[in-house]
């Protein structure tokens, strides 16, 4: 029997900011959660099961908290899931939340993620001690300043791609009320100058800490047809995984996120990503990521990916449109900043991103990676239901 | 739906400290022994899911490293939820019904050693108006306990009968951490007594699923899943009857579990009162004494957190694989005394 085509029929996310001193966790996501049911116009009883999904506990000091979120998600009495595979954990609960629809166990589920991150430092967070790892690194930028060296050597970009990225990626920021970063006064000159803080990782190209949440309402054919506005069809879902360290391993382009492409693409009949996908959400935590990213997804040959961005061809208005939601580099919940690109690729082909809104996008791929290049989770969404 | 199968189920011996070996150290030969009983290599295997918990590491990611015990070179597709594996399982056992996958690894790990287990646990509580107070596990299980007593649905004495059957059904299972007569000993938390608590220790255990023809191909007696549901109820206990589970109640009735009778239910019920609020629950009292109660020893014999309920399916598929049983229930919990539930069906051909 053929899977159950899954359709997103409601998407909600909070105001992303430093820090939402106005509600406690439950509150945080119930907000997600109430706007992705009146997108779907849908009520807690219509929903079988809650996929929730973030990244370390540690994050807010509360261990597993779904627990205690229960209440605030309405799934008493329901089935309830936590996902957490690092960075990319937006994406898997996603997927893991299709496939309950896509399996016929549940017709109607709600997916959520989220972090409220001014609970605790991240970057210390994120920095392990002795014993389980040698003492090198603060902060993840610490851990993939090196990789991205690694790139600029192996195909010769020049240095000044990765401040275009951070440039457009904030100048798209200001087209969507919901992203942290609201930089008007934002120049490449701005980007260029401020300070360096991991060689060659400037911070006007890191991601910001953000609180917020981000929900999705997946359905079936029949919960489809009955949603007041147009869906976004799953057409391909995949995650890969690949160990942190190994000798061999490629940092700059790993096979694990080459393979899940694939994946994806296979299942969507996808055989030219440039020219078949509209727009791109893929998850950018720091610049020169856009890049590396184009190569390793197919959209670009090795070594030709900054060619791409340097030529615009990564703006709004360009022809594979990369980030138009501003992505992480405007807005950065941890455990939601993966769902939070699935989520945006939806939106792009129900029509709904508002003023960043892609003209005429009818397909999509959302994107997220985790750990040390080694978790990865995409989704191809299109306009259209997948053939079956 | 499609036929999916408990084909393999492999565990550690769990013991009280594990200070001198990795989760990775831990879990490898657990791997390695449920692939062995397949046949399987680990590029056979389609879908690959964990449970484990970093509170319990102290640590961001713990279950990154564990992946390394994995070998997951080329990529794998794969997944964690920062649950008991019970709930990896069932999230490998969706990913087999979408028909993207035949075969699963499931595996789970905890090692509640490196910290205070019950100090730990009082932080997966309201972080607002319960976590502050930092009441712990035992005494949130005493209060459940006392509630049960005072309903006149059981007694200490009842309570020790338990904790006895457990222990000396564990004699014959070689994992155990507590094997045979364990002193009743001094209340921890009135009414509960220490041997009335489940052991604190570390462990691994691991499971291999299949669909359909591969499933009979890897073993001799597949277990096979006739149904998988869990449910999850609301997290402040003033809320709850505490002597009820109406979560594993709605499970079981989801998973077809009184459609017929059972011979074998494997519970997952750290404290002796947890079971006796678990087999009203399943009904369990009412079918005459015929069901075999935790014949593995149970939670009570041994208590890797975050694996002890994956145990609990392993143990009754590994009835089911010799013949043992026909007919089995397991269970598995998380949460403040039976927050949320899991209810797995398991049959022989």
């Amino acid at each position: 029997m053929s899977k159950e085509p899954v359709a997103v029929t409601g998407i909600g996310q909070t105001a992303h900011v430093a820090a939402r001193r106005d509600v406690s966790l439950a509150g945080l996501v119930r907000e997600a959660a109430r706007r992705a049911l009146d997108d779907a116009e849908l009520t807690w009883a219509d929903i079988d099961a809650v996929v929730i999904g973030k990244a370390p506990d540690f994050f807010e000091g509360v261990m597993m908290p779904e627990l205690y979120l229960a209440d605030a998600l309405g799934a008493v009495g329901k089935p309830m899931l936590r996902v957490h595979t690092a960075g990319s954990v937006g994406g898997s609960t996603a997927l893991v939340a299709a496939n309950l629809v896509a399996a016929r166990v549940h017709r109607t589920v709600l997916t959520l993620a989220f972090e409220k991150q001014s609970e605790s430092n991240a970057m210390w967070g994120l920095s392990l001690p002795i014993p389980f790892q040698q003492p090198l690194l603060a902060g993840a930028g610490g851990f993939f300043a090196p990789h991205v060296r690694a790139y600029m050597r192996r195909t010769g970009a020049p240095d000044t791609i990765g401040s275009l990225v951070a440039y457009k990626d904030r100048r798209n920021a200001l087209k969507n009320p919901y992203a942290h970063l609201h930089e008007e006064d934002i120049t490449l000159e701005k980007v260029q100058a401020s300070p360096m803080l991991w060689d060659p990782i400037r911070y006007s190209e890191t991601c910001p800490s953000s609180d917020g949440a981000c929900a999705m309402i997946l359905t079936d054919r029949a919960g489809a047809a009955r949603a007041p506005h147009p869906a976004a069809w799953v057409h391909g879902g995949a995650m890969r995984s690949e160990p942190t360290l190994f000798a061999g391993k490629d940092f700059v382009s790993p096979q694990a996120g080459k393979d899940c492409a694939a994946d994806v693409y296979r299942q969507a009949g996808i055989t030219d990503p440039r020219r078949q996908l509209d727009a791109v959400e893929m998850y950018v935590p720091f610049s020169w990521y856009e890049p590396m990213w184009l190569e390793n997804l197919g959209f670009a040959e090795e070594g030709e990916g900054w060619k791409l961005t340097e030529s615009g061809v990564t703006e709004l208005d360009g022809d594979l449109p990369v980030n138009p939601s501003g992505g992480v580099l405007s807005t950065n919940p941890i455990g939601a900043s993966g769902m939070l690109r699935f989520a945006e690729a939806a939106l792009q082909v129900r029509g709904r991103a508002g003023a960043h809104q892609v003209d005429g996008a009818r397909r999509a791929l959302g994107h997220a990676y985790g750990g040390g290049s080694q978790f990865f989770a995409m989704w191809l969404v299109g306009a259209e239901a997948p053939a079956t | 739906m499609r036929e999916v199968a408990v084909v393999a189920f492999g565990q550690s011996v769990h013991v009280r400290d594990s200070a001198e070996t990795s989760e990775v150290e831990m879990l490898m030969p657990v791997l390695h022994d449920v692939l062995a009983q397949t046949g399987l290599a680990a590029r056979d295997i389609d879908f690959t899911c964990s449970g484990s918990c970093d509170y319990l590491a102290g640590r961001a990611f713990s279950f990154t490293m564990a992946l390394d015990g994995v070998g997951a070179w080329p990529p794998v597709s794969e997944s964690h939820v920062e649950m008991d594996g019970a709930w990896a399982l069932y999230e490998a056992w969706v990913k087999i019904l979408t028909g993207e996958a035949d075969t699963a690894l499931v595996y789970a790990y905890g090692k509640s050693s490196p910290g205070d287990l019950r100090e730990v646990l009082t932080r997966q509580l309201d972080p607002y108006y319960v976590a502050p107070l930092w009441p712990d596990s035992v005494a949130l299980a005493a209060l459940q306990a006392q509630a049960l007593i005072d309903a006149g649905l059981t007694d200490e004495r009842a309570l020790a009968g338990i904790a006895a059957r457990s222990r000396t059904a564990a004699e014959s299972n070689p994992h155990a951490q507590l094997r045979g007569a364990v002193p009743a000993g001094e209340p921890l938390v009135a009414p509960l007594r220490t041997g009335d608590c489940p052991p604190i220790g570390d462990g691994a255990a691991a499971v291999v699923l299949a669909a359909g023809d591969t499933a009979r191909r890897l073993t001799a007696r597949p277990a096979w899943i006739r149904g998988l549901d869990h449910r999850i109820e609301a997290h402040s206990l003033g809320v709850r009857d505490l002597t009820d589970s109406p979560s594993t109640r709605l499970a079981a009735e989801r998973a077809g579990a009184f459609e017929l009778p059972v011979d074998t239910a494997e519970l997952h019920a750290p404290f002796t009162s947890q079971e006796v609020v678990l087999r009203r629950a399943l009904g369990l009292d009412a079918a005459d004494g015929t069901v075999r109660i935790n014949p593995s020893g149970g939670a009570l014999a041994a208590n890797p957190v975050m694996a002890t309920g994956l145990i609990r399916i392993g143990e009754a598929a590994a009835r089911i694989h010799r013949g043992a049983s026909d007919r089995a229930l397991a269970h598995a919990t998380s949460g403040p005394c039976l927050q949320q539930n899991l209810v797995a069906v398991l049959e022989g051909e």
